[in-house]
């Protein structure tokens, strides 16, 4: 899926666990989730359920443990989609 | 040890009747009904179809509740907890505390008899269907007994005592009783003390199953909770919370604040099960026990109260009830005092029926009435035989008096009664 989408994607999804509106507005690869958007680590499993159902798609314990990052929440969804696809 | 005089500087409601402490004395004054027909208890064949639960609408919800906190809330009692006890902090004129630091002068105890049921309920249904995973992080903090006191600290920034008490049907005057002598002790300036119940059939089938509620009024809601009258027949189950801001004196005349009353005595009990008390039904001497120590507590003769606000939840036991407060205060059918029971207007709101009749106790001595027994024109004879008739008014008297006894019963013969003073300034 095209990155620019999946931001927008995130975006969404992430708005209401964070009072960083700004950050949020401009986040980038390295933006991590709780340094930088401040969101509450207990609330990091919720946002990873609500991107399992926008994406369809499910998401591994391990796998769940990197997505502190833009970034690395990208690469995770695209290896999903492509994996699921696939099955 | 110099003991801390206790004052009730907040209110804050969340009644069948009433979401405001204003609508809610307009409603008590008036004698207007929380009873409601419900036609989720008739879908799932209840034996009582009627109860009485606060009304409040999402608009309402999201001056409390943050839009993530909203998104999984499944918590009614969390919620009327939450509303009743921040506005009672606000109508106390308390700000919540600095965001960097906790107000450690100030804490709650605000209790329930359970939280959360119906996310509860949804969590289990989750893990039978094998999907754990899709709990998310909002179960437990909604489902904990203490959910309630940790959302309520939470947003005001307490920093002393935070806890949840749990004792049936006497938890909210309980709660008020320990907050009351926290602060009595010196351990605190302020305590917000209340209690919440979560609504809907999985708080209520079980009372429903012991045939405590009345099945004889399906067809008329208002006229179903009947304390006292001749045609009870049961309780109607209830919800909603009742929530108070307890302060020394000292810090409430420092801040220059409104004091609606002063709490002068009270004591906690149980029966233990023993003599004719057993889970579900009360020792009497035990009652009587409770309330003369809570009397003597407060250091006034028994011939000194002049209103009493019962537990009468309009059962069999209602007599029982009046003929223990005779009992315990040792006066005669003429001279017992005024007697009334909220719970002809909202039912029997469980956990959180002590802390919305203290409430309204707290109201009729502030502005000096005493609210009429809806539903209670056909007097008991039982009772009748142990008190006059106009002890038990049916209709509103407005009248100044000074000393006001309230208690509450509950399952696993427990008891609480307290004692309020209407406060003269100087």
């Amino acid at each position: 899926m095209d990155k620019v989408e999946i931001i927008g994607a995130l975006k969404e999804i992430i708005s209401p666990y964070t009072e960083e509106h700004a950050v949020l507005e401009n986040i980038n690869d390295n933006t991590d989730f709780i340094a930088d958007l401040k969101i509450n680590s207990a609330n990091l499993v919720d946002i990873v359920l609500d991107i399992e159902e926008k994406f369809g798609i499910t998401i591994d314990n391990d796998a769940m443990g990197k997505m502190l990052t833009v970034s690395a929440t990208i690469e995770i969804i695209n290896e999903r989609l492509a994996g699921d696809v696939g099955q | 040890m110099i003991e801390n005089r206790v004052v009730i500087t907040g209110l804050g409601v969340c009644a069948p009747n009433g979401t405001t402490v204003s609508d809610f004395t307009h409603a008590i004054k008036h004698g207007i009904s929380g009873v409601r027909h419900q036609p989720e208890l008739e879908r799932l064949g209840f034996s009582c179809k009627i109860a009485a639960a606060p009304e409040i609408d999402e608009n309402r919800v999201q001056q409390y509740f943050t839009p993530l906190e909203m998104k999984s809330l499944d918590s009614p009692g969390i919620v009327y907890g939450v509303i009743a006890g921040l506005d009672a902090w606000k109508d106390a004129g308390l700000e919540p505390a600095d965001r960097n630091e906790p107000d450690w002068e100030s804490g709650t105890i605000f209790g329930t008899g359970t939280s959360g049921i119906d996310k509860f309920r949804w969590a289990i249904n989750r893990i039978d269907e094998l999907q754990i995973r899709k709990l998310g992080s909002t179960v437990v903090a909604q489902t904990m007994a203490s959910g309630v006191s940790a959302f309520i600290s939470g947003k005001l920034g307490m920093g002393n005592w935070v806890t949840t008490n749990s004792s049936a049907c006497a938890t909210g005057t309980e709660s008020i009783l320990m907050a009351f002598e926290h602060i009595k002790s010196g351990k605190a300036k302020r305590m917000l003390a209340g209690s919440t119940s979560d609504s809907g059939p999985y708080i209520w089938g079980g009372f429903d199953a012991m045939k405590v509620c009345t099945f004889k009024h399906n067809g008329q809601p208002e006229k179903g909770s009947r304390p006292m009258s001749a045609t009870a027949s049961g309780f109607v189950p209830g919800s909603g919370a009742g929530a108070m801001v307890l302060e020394s004196l000292e810090s409430a005349i420092a801040r220059g604040a409104k004091i609606y009353a002063e709490i002068i005595g009270g004591h906690t009990n149980s029966g233990g099960q023993r003599g004719s008390g057993t889970m579900t039904a009360p020792n009497p001497q035990a009652v009587q026990r409770c309330i003369v120590k809570a009397v003597e507590s407060a250091g006034i003769g028994p011939d000194e109260i002049e209103v009493i606000n019962g537990h009468l939840t309009a059962t069999a036991k209602d007599a029982l009830e009046i003929e223990n407060w005779k009992g315990a205060l040792g006066c005669s059918a003429d001279h017992f005092p005024y007697i009334n029971s909220l719970k002809g207007m909202v039912g029997h709101c469980i956990s959180a029926a002590g802390s919305i009749e203290c409430v309204a106790s707290v109201l009729q001595l502030h502005e000096g009435f005493i609210f009429g027994n809806v539903n209670c024109e056909d007097l008991n004879p039982e009772i009748n035989a142990l008190i006059a008739k106009n002890r038990v008014p049916v209709k509103l008297i407005n009248k100044r008096f000074n000393v006001l006894a309230k208690a509450s019963f509950g399952f696993g013969d427990v008891n609480a009664c307290i004692i309020l003073k209407r406060f003269e300034n100087g």
